[in-house]
């Protein structure tokens, strides 16, 4: 054997961590490359229309790794088939261009989609959202019926009623006592865990969001996007800060109405638009259900800003006592194809002077993100009043 | 792995060289080591078992470790060359598994100790690699980590950007000091003059172009990195290292880039030989069956190299008079002849020489392309599908891009030239990867190239990247 040509060794490999290291590194740099894009992944269309999908994948461009390439799609490729493959024969579907979502199904195993998809659960997406975003001029709201004691199970006790067992820790205790002392696995009395509660004071703050949007002829279908990617984050937001948050959609075009969620994201209607109807609704709706003591409303319109122009007095003095009402008043004009001016109705909103309204231009999808800034534009973190 | 069947395999790893040698297979002495499926993919994602720190590799990684954990894809080894040749084997490999690798890689370690491509690659690139991962740590701790990683983003966007045939030819001519010697005027109010005047010395200076004096720093360079590291003006020692680091690196795993074919190829034919010679029980030889053809898997879109390579392989045998696929004695016509090859050609020229008409309807090749958003077949016809083979293989799929001028209008700026041969560049990479190439070189950088028929130039200036 002395002339072996090989040998076999096994070593101690816990200590090779490169791969995990760089893989560390490269998970910072996509997370960096996230904070850079939030702009444009606050509206990415995969989260707001995810529904309920916790984890969703979001191009990033910056982490590919460029050279000088040949145009993937200019190449010819060579590929095998089973047999009898015929000239003309389609063998797969191209992914939509990059910087759309590669759509799922097999596109991958195409060639050409080649750009990096991190994947992120929405709730670390929404801890990067929402750490610019703080809740605007609370007023405290201490209304003495709002708080209320309530029992939570937080401690864990050896005496208590049956129905409180915890079995795990009873299970967990006998199992080390039995190990401890080598004897067979039983259940003694002195294993026995109870959950215990304590009485907590919570308070009971509750937001309203009156979402109002302009549904006449002149808003299409990137116009409802906005304010759906808009109200999404916005609700997503206040439920980190309130027990609950009830949403009240508002449509209008020249009167205005209360509708379900999806009439209001999707139904378009036609006419002239009146923006004073949506303005009265809301605030004959918050002052009959929500009334201020108890509940911080947070209004908010999205609008072309094609408004019948006599009615814009009308619309700012409503705004007035809306704010009277509400924590937060917000206006946001959408407007994909109007120069930098903004309508009358803007310039006529404008002259409101309290640092509770927000007023905001939106022209494409990246402005959503600077518009949640503004409105909720209340600085770092605060409780709930 | 318990000591039993430590011992099992190391009496099949004994037969199995055996019967190698017999056959005339000779590689370098082998080193088989077990690792984890976290070591070994991580090996795979580096390259090697010690290799530079950098985010790009942790991304392979976790790419590799996904597919592996979700079942979708498995590397069962990896294989170095070096001498003595590193084998790294799959903790949990079954025997029959480790069987076939032994078989498998000890075809690539005569392979690598054979092939001409080869034969300029440094057989101590292990320790190398390890040597240069310990530099550039250091480099990282005394220049920052943020600063490495920069360079070696740029160092390895533009790593494939050598000249793999330079070891087998003259130096292309450069002379060293031309480019940092480059006078700079001072800039004076008159610079529109002077420019006038670099006009007609530039309109001069095609016209000796042409007639084939080389008179511009780094004319015909082919090796943007090695070009960057020796030329660029403002680089400090450390920052050259990196650059000679990441292109050494580069020309070291080249030869393997050029045969992934051939090289696969031949360890498979001598994976199913050796493994003919065994002594195998039912179970396993149902077990090796399917391995096999797990290894010579097709997809659709992708030509896999070890089903092509393998069965160019069976087709030269049976040419040159074996009786049937495998059947080739140690010292006859068709044993010769495999031999020869697998010594003498690569991807590129296996293909050429030896893609008949037969293979190319047997293995059901075709050219695709995309048409609209749907990928079409275009062509069946076997010189066109071996054609496009030769063309995807020439430089590795890598477009050509040489040095014009170092110099380029007296004011320091590098003009590159995309060799353009039919196919154009990707146009987005090309204006992001241009950015890299000015951050080394610290001056503005221009590369011409075509798109779509017409000559074009993208310039990158330090903020804009434009093309004219």
């Amino acid at each position: 054997m002395s002339s072996r040509m090989f040998a076999v060794s096994r070593d101690d490999w816990s200590l090779h961590r490169t791969g995990h290291m760089d893989q560390q590194r490269h998970k910072e740099k996509v997370k960096e490359a996230i904070r850079n894009n939030l702009a444009d992944l606050v509206a990415e269309e995969s989260i707001i229309l995810s529904d309920g999908q916790t984890v969703i994948k979001v191009p990033i461009r910056s982490l590919e790794e460029y050279r000088f390439r040949y145009d993937p799609d200019r190449r010819s490729r060579i590929g095998q088939g089973d047999g009898n493959t015929r000239q003309g024969e389609t063998i797969g579907r191209a992914a939509a261009g990059p910087g759309h979502g590669s759509g799922g199904g097999g596109a991958g195993d195409m060639p050409g989609v080649d750009y990096y998809e991190a994947e992120i659960t929405v709730d670390e997406l929404a801890d990067l959202i929402f750490a610019d975003l703080g809740l605007p001029n609370l007023k405290p709201k201490g209304r003495p019926e709002m708080q209320q004691d309530a029992p939570r199970f937080d401690d864990v006790r050896r005496h208590g009623a049956m129905s409180n067992l915890d079995r795990r820790r009873t299970l967990k205790e006998a199992i080390k006592r039995s190990q401890r002392s080598a004897v067979r696995l039983s259940i003694t009395r002195d294993d026995l865990r109870f959950k215990t509660w304590q009485e907590h004071r919570e308070t009971h703050a509750s937001a309203v969001v009156l979402a109002m949007m302009d549904t006449s002829g002149s808003m299409g279908a990137f116009e409802k996007y906005v304010a759906r990617s808009f109200f999404f984050w916005m609700v997503r937001f206040l439920r980190t800060r309130y027990r609950t948050v009830q949403i009240v959609f508002l449509a209008h075009d020249s009167r205005a109405r209360e509708v379900s969620k999806q009439e209001f994201f999707t139904k378009g209607e036609s006419g002239g638009t009146r923006c004073s109807s949506v303005y009265e609704l809301a605030l004959s709706i918050a002052g009959e259900r929500y009334p201020p003591e108890e509940h911080n409303v947070y209004a908010f319109h999205f609008s072309d800003g094609d408004n019948l122009p006599s009615d814009n007095d009308r619309c700012v003095e409503l705004v007035g006592r809306l704010l009277s009402h509400c924590a937060a008043v917000g206006y946001a004009e959408v407007a994909a194809h109007r120069s930098s001016a903004g309508s009358t109705l803007r310039s006529a909103l404008s002259s409101i002077e309290d640092p509770r309204f927000t007023c905001v231009t939106i022209r494409d999808k990246s402005d959503v993100y600077p518009a949640l800034k503004a409105f909720f534009h209340g600085g770092p973190p605060q409780g709930p009043g | 792995m318990d000591d039993r069947e430590l011992a099992q395999l190391l009496e099949a790893i004994e037969t199995i060289h055996e019967h190698a040698r017999r056959m005339g297979l000779d590689g370098f002495p082998m080193r088989y080591e077990i690792c984890p499926a976290d070591v070994l993919y991580t090996f795979g994602a580096y390259g090697m078992p010690a290799r530079f720190s950098h985010w790009s590799f942790g991304k392979a990684f976790y790419r590799m470790k996904t597919e592996y954990d979700y079942n979708l894809s498995r590397i069962y080894e990896l294989v170095i060359n070096s001498d003595p040749c590193y084998a790294f084997l799959l903790e949990g490999n079954s025997l029959l598994q480790n069987k076939v690798i032994v078989a498998h890689v000890l075809a690539h370690s005569d392979f690598f100790k054979h092939n001409y491509r080869f034969a300029q690659t440094s057989r101590n690139m292990v320790e190398t690699m390890s040597a240069h991962a310990a530099r550039i740590r250091r480099y990282e701790m005394r220049y920052g980590r943020e600063s490495v990683e920069a360079l070696l983003d740029a160092a390895l966007a533009l790593q494939e950007q050598v000249d793999p045939h330079q070891a087998l030819r003259r130096a292309p001519p450069v002379e060293p000091d031309e480019a940092s010697k480059a006078p700079l005027r001072p800039s004076t109010p008159y610079d529109d003059l002077w420019e006038l005047d670099e006009l007609s010395t530039q309109a001069r200076g095609e016209q000796t172009r042409v007639d084939g004096s080389n008179s511009r720093p780094g004319e015909g360079c082919r090796d943007l990195l090695l070009f960057l590291a020796e030329h660029a003006r403002g680089l400090a020692e450390w920052q050259r290292d990196v650059l000679t680091i990441v292109r050494e690196e580069m020309l070291y795993f080249w030869p393997q880039m050029e045969t992934k074919v051939l090289n696969e190829g031949w360890a498979t034919y001598w994976h199913a030989r050796l493994m003919r010679e065994m002594e195998l029980t039912e179970e396993e030889a149902v077990e090796f069956a399917r391995l096999h053809a797990s290894v010579l898997a097709r997809s659709r879109t992708h030509v896999n190299p070890y089903d092509l390579g393998y069965h160019i392989l069976l087709d030269i045998e049976q040419r040159f008079g074996a009786s049937g696929p495998g059947m080739s004695q140690p010292g006859d016509a068709a044993w010769q002849k495999l031999f020869e090859i697998r010594e003498t050609e690569t991807d590129l020229s296996l293909v050429r020489n030896y893609l008949t008409r037969e293979l190319v309807e047997k293995l059901d090749l075709f050219v695709y392309r995309r048409d609209g958003d749907e990928w079409v077949v275009t062509d069946k016809d076997w010189h066109r599908v071996r054609d496009e083979l030769v063309q995807q293989m020439t430089n590795c799929g890598v477009p050509v891009i040489v040095v014009a001028d170092g110099d380029w209008r007296g004011s320091g700026e590098l003009y590159l030239e995309h060799r353009y041969e039919g196919i154009q560049l990707d146009r987005v990479y090309a204006e992001r990867t241009l950015p890299y190439v000015f951050r080394i070189w610290g001056r503005p950088v221009h590369l011409e190239t075509v798109l779509d028929g017409k000559r074009a130039v993208l310039t990158c200036d330090g903020g804009r990247v434009v093309w004219k």
